[in-house]
């Protein structure tokens, strides 16, 4: 038998036709990194949204990749509106046009957040570090800088850092003796790098490296090292779950901030402004902290922050003061080769 | 249809047929009809295993030798300066005035499409900081040059370098040996003549021969602890040997990643292995056995031995015992026995055997990044770095590559000194 064409076409067609009616009319979505963090906010974000607003909302969750997002915007017909990334991705996907350019008047203007949290395409959704890391039952003289890591006669045993340039060549050189602050500039030149890997190879006999984010908590827990880098939030994870005690060291500490975008042409622009609107609101954010211990981005959200649990987080002003942001466009552009680098020192 | 039923008395008695039946003609038609069914069948049968195959590894693999060596990525966002710069012809100097032009205009057109992020990735590739070059570049151009060669420098000092000219034209694609040479180590100057890359990111044959060395002394170690298991299991009573094979399967069916675990749990230095070493006085003190090359070497062997033991049981199995009793009773030692009439006939299993763990080390990637240190990742680890990390796919593509060109010239070599049709799994 022979369809007729139009026929077949119109059939082909109708499902379409409804699948994107079905999407100009679908709910607004936030997609978030899954986990405790995500129930999290769920608790004190997503869920008091809809109940104040009545506005339907749909949380999902990603591991990240700018090449999903890159898929999503340019396959059009995403389902996706909010969505919160690391800096990395907020950096490419703001120069490749794939996020709205934000009007900050509509979610409480630029100078209710703090001033890294402010970006073209993205706000800040949380602040967390890279500290020094060490069980305060095993090193009771406790650690206060990078260069005590890096001292092996005052605290013997193993250490362990990232595996990789990212944040290991930064500590490398806070410990050497630069300023924090000019860390980026130092590791720009040649001389920088060759620095860097002259303070590693004094250690080299002693370092472990990490690859997951889970690793540090457990060669800490195992008594494998003595010192680590690790996320703050697994420090306060493992203390608080594990009832470990490890301590943390803020001092030369590198920050990042996680941000929320909205996706390019997302059809619901107005609760997404909404939505970033509520979740940037000092009141709201000083509850995240409770469930979680990261940093908020709101500049008053700290004020109304527990300051015994303030002295945990990130963002604390005490914390903050030699804590310096890591750096994504420099890793943009440097990752490749000092990959390469990192590499051929360790196979030395 | 007529024809059919009277093709079967016609088949069975052909003295009975007409005899317009009987022609060889129509016999011959017949007999090919049925071949032709025959065949479709056949090939209906393996259609969906042929189109499985062809979906999830031809094509992925060919796409992938593809992109080692084709590169539009930059030619693509910025069409006038690949075409421009291929009348660059003195490569001792700058390109003429007409290619700064062409620069310059797809400067602005790719900063307006917002693509300017595409050639910034791809520069930044062969030229160190080149995403700063082409974003500092497009950030403060003029719409409009008397000498765009003295705008553009003054803007980016580096665009007076001919190195920097020679990356571009190396971009520009279609075909580029660009990824290709840096997996190598290599890389093509502004003269075209090709040279090392400085010793300081010069890694990637060290980490090719890293892969071949642990892949062989994981073998090694597999066929030296895998052959005396696989003969225990082969000729022992059926009720044992079966009990014992379970010991071989249950870690077999173990998740990889749960089983690495356990080698980190048992091997650290506050693990139960020194544990007991100390407390039985064996060591003064713990010994590193992970984060090294000696934990990856044990994690890999133990997680590949049953692929060893498996084919060589097998082959083991169907040897009868009573030609070594022949050649011991006819007065050969055990050794030569064993060398000249086992040996050889288990030969096919330790073959199949040596290949199957070869080929699977080669691949490795979590166990190594779980128990080994910086020294000890696999050539596995950078093509997920490339592919996961920093997106830099024209080189996790080359690097898959050269790793599946070294791993056929190896199989051809082994092909040549055992001969694949000899190999036996079972």
């Amino acid at each position: 038998m022979r369809i007729p064409r139009t026929a077949l076409a119109a059939c082909l067609a109708l499902p379409l036709a409804a699948a994107s009616a079905g999407a100009d009319a679908r709910d607004l979505t936030i997609v978030s990194w899954g986990g405790a963090y995500q129930d999290a906010q769920k608790k004190v974000y997503f869920e008091p949204f809809k109940a104040a607003t009545g506005t339907p909302l749909i949380d999902e969750s990603w591991d990240g990749g700018i090449g999903v997002l890159r898929a999503r915007v340019e396959g059009g017909n995403s389902t996706w509106d909010v969505v919160q990334v690391e800096s990395e991705e907020l950096a490419l996907g703001c120069e490749e046009g794939l996020f709205e350019t934000l009007d900050w008047s509509k979610i409480g203007g630029k100078d209710a957040y703090i001033e890294e949290a402010v970006d073209e395409c993205g706000v800040g959704a949380i602040v967390y570090n890279f500290v020094l890391g060490y069980d305060r039952d095993v090193l009771k003289d406790a650690p206060t800088s990078w260069a005590d890591f890096f001292d092996t006669e005052k605290y013997p045993g193993k250490r362990a850092l990232r595996h990789g340039p990212k944040t290991t060549l930064e500590f490398a050189l806070i410990a050497d003796g630069v300023a924090p602050s000019d860390v980026y500039d130092v590791l720009a030149t040649d001389e920088g790098v060759d620095r860097a890997f002259a303070k590693l190879d004094t250690i080299r006999d002693d370092l472990i490296f990490w690859k997951a984010g889970a690793q540090p908590p457990q060669l800490l827990a195992s008594g494998e090292v003595v010192m680590t880098s690790v996320y703050n939030g697994r420090v306060d994870a493992a203390n608080r779950d594990d009832n470990r005690n490890f301590g943390i060291v803020w001092d030369g500490s590198l920050f990042t901030i996680d941000s929320f975008v909205i996706l390019r042409d997302s059809p619901n622009l107005e609760q997404a402004y909404a939505l970033l609107e509520f979740v940037g609101s000092a009141e709201n954010q000083a509850k995240l902290p409770q469930e979680i211990a990261y940093g908020v981005t709101n500049v008053d959200a700290n004020a109304s922050v527990d300051p015994a649990r303030l002295a945990d987080l990130p963002t604390a002003p005490e914390n903050m003061k030699s804590a310096v942001e890591l750096d994504a466009e420099f890793w943009l552009e440097n990752i490749d080769r000092l990959t390469e680098r990192f590499n051929t020192w360790a196979a030395r | 249809m007529p024809d059919q039923s009277l093709a079967p008395p016609a088949a069975g008695h052909p003295a009975a047929g007409t005899a317009d039946a009987d022609s060889p003609d129509a016999l011959k038609r017949r007999l090919r009809r049925t071949q032709r069914m025959r065949k479709l069948k056949a090939v209906g049968l393996t259609a969906p295993l042929f189109l499985f195959l062809l979906a999830t590894f031809v094509l992925p693999i060919g796409d992938m030798l593809r992109r080692s060596v084709h590169d539009t990525e930059l030619a693509a966002v910025w069409p006038r300066v690949a075409v421009a710069v291929a009348e660059w012809t003195d490569r001792s100097t700058v390109p003429p005035e007409h290619v700064f032009a062409a620069l310059a205009a797809d400067l602005r057109a790719s900063r307006e499409e917002r693509t300017l992020a595409t050639a910034a990735r791809r520069l930044n590739y062969a030229v160190d900081n080149g995403r700063s070059l082409v974003f500092g570049t497009a950030r403060g151009l003029p719409e409009t040059s008397p000498d765009w060669r003295a705008t553009l420098t003054e803007a980016d000092p580096r665009w007076a370098d001919p190195e920097t000219w020679a990356a571009v034209e190396q971009a520009s694609g279609p075909l580029t040996g660009f990824f290709l040479l840096a997996a190598l180590d290599l890389r093509q100057a502004a003269d075209g003549a090709i040279a090392s890359v400085p010793p300081s990111s010069a890694i990637y044959v060290t980490v090719l021969a890293r892969t071949f060395t642990v892949s062989i002394v994981v073998t090694g170690l597999c066929l030296l602890l895998g052959f005396p298991v696989a003969y225990l299991l082969a000729s022992l009573p059926a009720r044992i040997s079966n009990l014992l094979m379970i010991f071989v399967l249950l870690p077999f069916w173990t998740s990889l990643l749960v089983r690495t675990a356990a080698w980190v749990v048992l091997l650290q230095e506050q693990g139960l292995i020194n544990g007991a070493m100390l407390w039985l006085g064996i060591v003064d003190e713990p010994v590193r056995m992970i984060y090294n090359r000696i934990g990856v070497y044990i994690a890999m062997t133990h997680i590949l031995l049953p692929f060893m033991i498996l084919p060589l049981y097998s082959v083991m199995k169907g040897i009868p015992p009573h030609y070594v009793r022949a050649a011991r009773s006819l007065g050969a030692p055990p050794a030569t026995a064993f060398a000249r009439v086992y040996l050889p006939l288990v030969l096919p299993g330790v073959a199949a055997g040596s290949l199957l763990v070869f080929i699977l080390a080669l691949g490795y990637y979590i166990t190594p990044a779980l128990v080994g240190g910086a020294a000890d990742q696999m050539i596995s680890y950078f093509i997920a770095f490339y592919t996961s990390d920093s997106l830099n796919w024209g080189m996790a593509a080359a690097l898959g590559a050269i790793l599946l060109t070294a791993t056929l010239v190896l199989y051809g070599v082994f092909n040549r000194l055992l001969g694949v049709d000899r190999i036996r799994l079972g």
